[in-house]
């Protein structure tokens, strides 16, 4: 790395922490997940209902729906059913599966979602297959992300885990690098959470079925692809909220600069 | 007096801020240059599409094993009008299918002469825009076969399905391009689960065009127009649902 970074940093230094592609590619991405996630709530409310397998249609018994009866809204996984009038399956008089402030386009409009889905998909494939290609041949995610075997030990993990579950995060030169968690969750999100939806996502393409017969083997079939690119894209809703949530607690100006410009200013190292 | 609990400001703040945004994103939605730009998407998923794959590359074929135990309806399950009522009737003896347009001989085919020709059987899955699959067996003409007996000329570029049914007047039509009509899983179907073609999955005769999205499966198909240029079909997008909701022509995804 060519960080213009001093001998040895302490709390309070200003530290050159994410490089351009890093930060170029963080936003293009939050935009393109965003918009994703939002038409695919649209797609989804054509038909609210999940299946596993190669079919599954109305005749067969879906394994999550998410519907109204009357005026009252469920969401239903196996047997279980929840209520949820007001926020899913009917609010404000409107019977749709996930509620217009959540949707693009607010109101029911399949082919505007589809069309903003796929338009945006390629702004998540394209700039995130260069992301990967810079982080392999900058070693980005061998030096940055690549986690090592002490912090893999389930010491050093659990040490972690209790430390962010009392809110007492990294200091001083420590803060400088990514922490396991950190590490984890965003290898979790690039190397896993990403290709899977763009696979499951082109398995339910009947086209892509027949140029790669191999998708619908990976993932046990079109409704199977369904199912898993919904509970990716759920994963994936959880990923950003405690994003949000650590980016708030963390100090979000900070963690907004070194995001917008690249520079972190190193917490204060506190007496423990 | 109002008391403004903190509650009920943060409430109603979420709330005109929600609106605020509900309304801008739909003005941004609806915006006719954001739909242009977004279109793009389109074409570079058929390209995309069309390079990683054969023209050829075909559907999975299941076995019986697989198919699903009822096979849904969906769209327009009876054309309802007084021509097609008498067709049901005659058990569409007088029916004919019509191949014209850019063709060097066109043809009226009875659905006995159909059947007199070469079939292919084929188990595949049917994928709704919607998001429903549903696995069925079908029997038909190779698409190929019919458009080889017309004699294809130069000029054409696509083929337009004309069907029976309509949406409140509006008749419903489907479009390919001759990449997809030339390929081998394309068939106007006459049969179906080891039956006939019922009228609700588009009697007598259905379009598979198996790479794509159900609402291409053109049924109660009435008529094969070779054609130029979609322009000046319908509305000029390629098909019923393509005009009137603005669905994506090509729809391999």
């Amino acid at each position: 790395m060519s960080d213009p970074v001093p001998a040895r940093p302490t709390g309070g230094d200003l530290i050159y922490r994410q490089r351009r592609p890093v930060r170029l590619w963080h936003w293009i991405n939050a935009l393109s997940v965003i918009v994703m996630l939002m038409s695919g709530l649209m797609i989804f409310n054509a038909h609210p209902q999940l299946y596993w397998g190669q079919y599954g249609a109305n005749h067969e018994t879906p394994w999550l729906a998410i519907g109204s009866t009357g005026a009252s809204g469920f969401l239903r996984i196996g047997a279980v059913t929840v209520p949820t009038t007001g926020v899913l399956g009917i609010s404000h008089g409107v019977a749709l599966a996930f509620p217009p402030l959540l949707t693009i386009p607010s109101g029911y409009d399949l082919a505007a979602a589809r069309q903003w889905h796929f338009a945006f998909a390629w702004l998540l494939v394209i700039p995130g297959l260069l992301f990967w290609l810079w982080g392999l041949a900058s070693r980005h995610f061998q030096h940055d992300l690549a986690p090592t075997p002490a912090e893999l030990h389930p010491r050093h993990l659990w040490q972690d885990i209790t430390d962010h579950a009392r809110l007492r995060f990294h200091t001083g030169e420590a803060a400088r690098r990514y922490n396991i968690l950190q590490k984890l969750s965003y290898i979790g999100i690039i190397f896993g959470l990403l290709p899977a939806m763009v696979l499951t996502g082109l398995t339910m393409s009947p086209g892509m079925d027949a140029a790669w017969p191999w998708l619908l083997d990976v993932f046990g079939g079109r409704q199977s692809a369904r199912s898993i690119h919904f509970i990716c894209a759920a994963l994936i809703v959880g990923f950003i909220v405690v994003h949000l949530l650590m980016v708030l607690l963390a100090g979000p100006f900070n963690e907004l600069r070194s995001m917008i410009t690249g520079w972190y200013r190193l917490p204060q190292e506190k007496a423990r | 007096m109002t008391i403004l609990t903190r509650r009920r400001l943060i409430g109603s703040i979420g709330a005109s801020a929600g609106g605020l945004l509900l309304s801008g994103c739909d003005r941004i939605v609806a915006s006719p240059a954001v739909r242009h730009v977004l279109g793009a998407g389109e074409s570079l998923t058929m390209g995309s599409q069309r390079l990683l794959s054969n023209r050829s590359a075909l559907a999975r074929e299941f076995s019986a094993l697989d198919m699903s135990p009822v096979f849904r309806t969906n769209g327009n399950t009876n054309p309802d009008t007084d021509d097609y009522d008498s067709h049901i009737a005659e058990g569409f003896a007088n029916w004919r299918l019509i191949v014209d347009g850019l063709v060097r001989r066109p043809l009226s085919l009875s659905l006995a002469q159909i059947r007199a020709m070469p079939h292919r059987t084929q188990i595949t899955r049917h994928d709704c825009v919607e998001g429903w699959s549903a696995i069925g067996k079908w029997t038909g003409l190779p698409l190929k076969l019919a458009l080889d007996a017309a004699g294809v000329l130069a000029a054409a570029r696509y083929v337009v399905f004309h069907c029976a049914d309509d949406f409140d007047g509006d008749p419903y039509y489907e479009s390919i391009d001759l990449i997809d009509a030339y390929h081998p899983q394309s068939i106007l179907a006459w049969g179906m689960n080891d039956q006939l073609l019922g009228v609700g999955h588009g009697a007598p005769l259905r379009l598979r065009v198996e790479r794509q999205l159900g609402y291409k499966q053109a049924k109660y198909v009435m008529r094969v127009e070779l054609v130029a240029s979609l322009d000046k079909i319908g509305g000029g997008k390629g098909g019923y649902w393509e005009d009137s909701a603005g669905y994506q022509w090509y729809a391999g995804i």
